[in-house]
């Protein structure tokens, strides 16, 4: 069923720049500063996310993650910087710029007593520009939990309904804040249709997960906060950058390691060496994972995030 | 050629794909359309409470319960030509402006910040007012669902007297207006001091039953000892109550009631628009829509 969503006109998607009028700069931050009492949650992030991007925010719990997310969407104030979505201040924003994105909220429970179909019409009255909402129900994979209540509805459907909220009204951006935290791995790789769909029409998607493999899969680029500051900013090849790793057992049974820019030259010569196999050779590239936790250990991240 | 492309689900700003919908979109008059999607609310309101069995007790059969209790236990009379039955129903109906708004909404309120259910609003194009209007219709509709079964129930059963002439309709309205604006914004006010939606009901209900108490509701107003009447002459329910009486009790219990013998509408009227205001002031201060949260 979410094989369908994917499959969209390239004319829609390429006909999207031309009708913006105004900048293809779809969030354009700068000196973001955010402030509670006496923590300093944001101290000077810098972001810019270009019209059709999808941009993953991951960062330790307590990082800043879902502070920007919130002044993003317009929920917070920031104490100081400069904040424009879609061209506006999203705390000063109205109606209008509200028709023009869709937040997907991480823990909502609301509605239950409602069902699945009344939920969404309802929600979709309140966008000019809305899309059918039987077909968005049909999108994320509920048509078979039309009628339930939605307090019946498990972990994965009600975040299905929780996405079906943030796209019923056919948002030129889409927050998603960790949107396939409890779900299992096929309910994942389905969402991750999902998103592929949204991205293939041109919707700009701001994603915050806790997993390096969606990031990877989903965005772009991946930016990471820790501390309250911005780390990186690379897309996931660029962060991935660095030295590989050769391991191998030698003659004494000795596990040996070595990270080197030229892996290639190291296996031949240990070839050599060996006159043959090498035991227990592995050559491993840095994966996302790896540079992730080498930048939150450089920059005291980890340690944050034990503390919150 | 193989015929027009179907519109695409997914594709974003597309102008012209819903020319009907469009046309009823933001640019149109703000008033219309808070009202338009107020109204809307008010549906899935009611649609949410009537599912919700706790709260269809605790809004709508508590007080009929109430009644069932009090009317079957005393049946004596306050005063020539007045049952204590009457009397109470009187007290119920103006109970019902302090469930229908005071308890309703400081109870659910809490609730839909802590669940997300006003945060996920405010993050639409929904004008925040349509919210309120949305309560508001609900909070009438409870109103006067409640008051109409307990005139029909009162008047069957334990011999209340329908307002019979218009000058007491005209009373009954704008006593109930005024009690429902106090009780209801009062109800807002305090889901704003209230923290955690779990403690809402321990916090609300005990005021409920409490005011209830000091402003003559359960028991003769007048025959309360001096001090807990000076408590409840604090608060809206004791003059919505004693508006409530005006409305249904005959002209010559006015006379039993302490303050000058009268049934004293410019003060009514005073304490419950002050307390309109005042709660009004507190609910714009402290209105969150959504929990505040620090790691």
């Amino acid at each position: 069923m979410e094989a369908g969503i994917g499959v969209e006109t390239v004319v829609a998607a390429s006909s999207v720049p031309d009708t913006g009028t105004v900048t293809n700069c779809v969030i354009d931050v700068s000196g973001l500063t955010k402030r509670y009492g006496t923590l300093w949650a944001l101290s000077g992030v810098d972001l810019k996310v270009q019209a059709g991007e999808c941009i993953a925010l991951l960062g330790p719990n307590g990082a800043g993650k879902t502070t920007t997310v919130e002044i993003l969407e317009g929920y917070r104030r920031a104490t100081a910087g400069s904040v424009a979505v879609l061209g506006e201040d999203p705390n000063r924003a109205g109606p209008d710029w509200r028709s023009r994105i869709g937040i997907v909220l991480q823990d909502a429970t609301d509605q239950g007593q409602l069902t699945v179909t009344e939920v969404v019409r309802h929600f979709a009255t309140y966008y000019p520009n809305r899309r059918e909402p039987d077909e968005v129900i049909e999108a994320v994979g509920l048509s078979g939990k039309r009628r339930s209540r939605v307090a019946s509805l498990s972990g994965g459907q009600r975040r299905r309904l929780d996405v079906a909220l943030g796209i019923i009204g056919r948002p030129e951006l889409l927050f998603l804040d960790e949107p396939t935290t409890g779900f299992d791995p096929e309910a994942r790789r389905q969402f991750w249709d999902l998103a592929a769909g949204l991205r293939r029409d041109g919707t700009t998607v701001v994603l915050t997960t806790h997993y390096l493999d969606e990031a990877e899969h989903l965005a772009d680029r991946v930016a990471v906060v820790a501390g309250g500051c911005l780390v990186a900013d690379d897309t996931p090849a660029g962060l991935r950058q660095g030295p590989t790793t050769v391991t191998w057992r030698d003659r004494q049974g000795k596990v040996c390691r070595s990270e080197t820019t030229a892996p290639t030259r190291l296996v031949s010569e240990l070839a050599a060496t060996f006159g043959g196999e090498v035991p227990e050779l592995a050559v491993q590239r840095p994966t996302l994972e790896s540079a992730y936790l080498r930048l939150l250990a450089a920059h005291g991240g980890a340690a944050k995030d034990v503390a919150a | 050629m193989t015929g027009p492309t179907p519109p695409s689900l997914l594709s974003p700003s597309s102008p012209g794909a819903h020319p009907a919908s469009s046309d009823s979109s933001l640019s149109g008059s703000t008033i219309r359309r808070t009202l338009e999607l107020g109204f809307r609310r008010v549906r899935i309101e009611l649609l949410a409470l009537v599912r919700n069995p706790l709260a269809v007790v605790f809004t709508l059969a508590f007080p009929l319960v109430m009644l069932g209790i009090f009317g079957s236990v005393f049946s004596g009379a306050v005063a020539p030509g007045v049952s204590f039955t009457e009397y109470f129903t009187a007290g119920m109906i103006a109970s019902g402006a302090f469930y229908a708004g005071f308890q309703n909404l400081g109870i659910a309120v809490p609730l839909e910040r802590d669940n997300g259910s006003l945060k996920r609003l405010r993050g639409t194009p929904m004008p925040p007012a349509a919210y309120f209007v949305g309560k508001t219709g609900m909070v009438l509709v409870v109103y006067m669902a409640q008051v109409a079964i307990l005139i029909g129930l009162g008047s069957a059963l334990f011999g209340l007297h329908p307002p019979a002439s218009l000058g007491r309709w005209v009373t009954f309205a704008w006593v109930s207006l005024l009690g429902l604006a106090a009780c209801s914004l009062s109800g807002l006010a305090l889901s704003g001091l209230i923290r955690r939606s779990e403690a809402a009901a321990a916090i609300v209900s005990p005021i409920v039953v409490v005011l209830q108490f000091v402003s003559g509701v359960y028991f003769q107003y007048n025959l309360l000892p001096g001090w807990m009447r000076s408590v409840g002459s604090f608060f809206p329910l004791r003059w919505l109550a004693l508006g409530m009486r005006s409305v249904f009790l005959p002209a010559g219990f006015a006379r039993l009631e302490p303050g000058g013998g009268g049934w004293q509408h410019g003060t009514t009227a005073l304490v419950l628009l002050g307390w309109a205001v005042a709660a009004l002031a507190v609910a714009s201060w402290r209105f969150r829509w959504f929990r505040e949260q620090r790691s």
